[in-house]
């Protein structure tokens, strides 16, 4: 078995190179937080706090619009019910844990550490593989308050041009390039990207993204009983 | 609600998204059939994340004509599917992207 601080820096180097494009993101979250009306100790208390990219953004752009509370809190809460599932996923491999650290380990699970976390999982079966997830959580933590405070600090210096905010999707782009040679993962990648892209504007609290997520699972709960390949 | 208490609120839910599962869950629920399931999870949540980032303008409309993230991710796709590697992908997608928007 592998010692605890190997599993742990494994997590953080397979958690890396997702991390490039989070550096502009960060960046990004912090000048606009800035830029709606938020203060530094509130934006930087939101990344301290949340620690979510997707539901800080939320939060920002349903803030200056002028939403009410209820509606923000909801639509973070539809945003993030996605954790549902990855929870689902890793609760497996984490049942033996002791409480305390289900409490900590929830707290650091994000969409990169999760979709790296998951696959080490998949291939490591030792007690201490949950320290994968906490080197994993641990960087992204790290990185997203040092690009936090850095847009803050930078604001208006970053060229708002460079399409930087193009880097989000393309990381998620390259968490699927193991997909995209099998059948069924394609079907489920094209039906979920078209519910969530159609249902964007019309599903109400920003809950496409779960919408089209539980679409795309039952998809492939379909087509794995249909098609029963031994992958 | 002052911006504190948003705050505060925003990081509690999103939180308990995150360990209710860890927390409720218990080895005995998982058997193959599950487990095959809840393999295509990030197959299935992760296209609803990049599809509308891609597709979508600013204020929510899609867009096809004139739209050069749509290039690119291709692009970006193609050296994934060849190069299995996730550098190259989100490399190859900045790279043609601002390639898109600053030359041609």
């Amino acid at each position: 078995m592998k010692s605890n601080l190997k599993v742990f820096l494994k997590g953080i180097l397979d958690v890396s190179p997702l991390m490039i494009p989070v550096v502009p993101f960060g960046l990004i979250f912090g000048v606009l937080a800035i830029d709606v009306g938020f203060s530094p100790l509130e934006t930087m208390g939101m990344s301290l706090i949340v620690f979510g990219g997707a539901s800080q953004i939320v939060l920002l752009q349903l803030f200056s619009g002028g939403a009410s509370s209820l509606v923000i809190i909801s639509s973070v809460g539809a945003v993030n019910s996605r954790h549902l599932l990855y929870g689902a996923v890793v609760s497996e491999h984490l049942s033996d844990l002791k409480l305390i650290w289900k409490i900590l380990i929830s707290y650091f699970l994000v969409d990169q550490a999760f979709a790296r976390s998951n696959e080490y999982f998949k291939k490591n079966n030792d007690d201490n593989k949950y320290f994968h997830l906490v080197g994993g959580g641990a960087t992204c933590w790290v990185i997203w308050q040092t690009t936090t405070f850095l847009g803050i600090i930078l604001g208006s210096f970053i060229p708002e041009k460079l399409g930087l905010s193009f880097a989000v999707p393309l990381t998620f782009l390259a968490l699927l390039v193991n997909d995209f040679r099998k059948f069924i993962n394609v079907i489920v990648i094209i039906i979920s990207g078209l519910v969530a892209t159609f249902g964007y504007n019309y599903i109400p609290f920003k809950a496409y993204a779960i919408v089209a997520g539980l679409t795309g699972l039952l998809t492939a709960m379909i087509l794995t009983k249909m098609i029963k390949t031994n992958e | 609600m002052n911006n504190w208490a948003l705050i505060i609120y925003c990081g509690l839910i999103t939180y308990l998204t995150r360990f209710s599962m860890i927390a409720l869950i218990k080895k005995e629920m998982f058997n193959d059939r599950v487990r095959q399931v809840l393999s295509y999870v990030p197959t299935a949540i992760f296209p609803a994340i990049i599809f509308p980032a891609i597709f979508l303008d600013n204020s929510g409309s899609i867009l096809i004509e004139d739209n050069p993230k749509i290039m690119a991710a291709l692009i970006a796709t193609l050296i994934g599917v060849f190069t299995r590697s996730i550098l190259a992908t989100i490399f190859s997608g900045l790279a043609s992207y601002w390639f898109l928007i600053f030359v041609v």
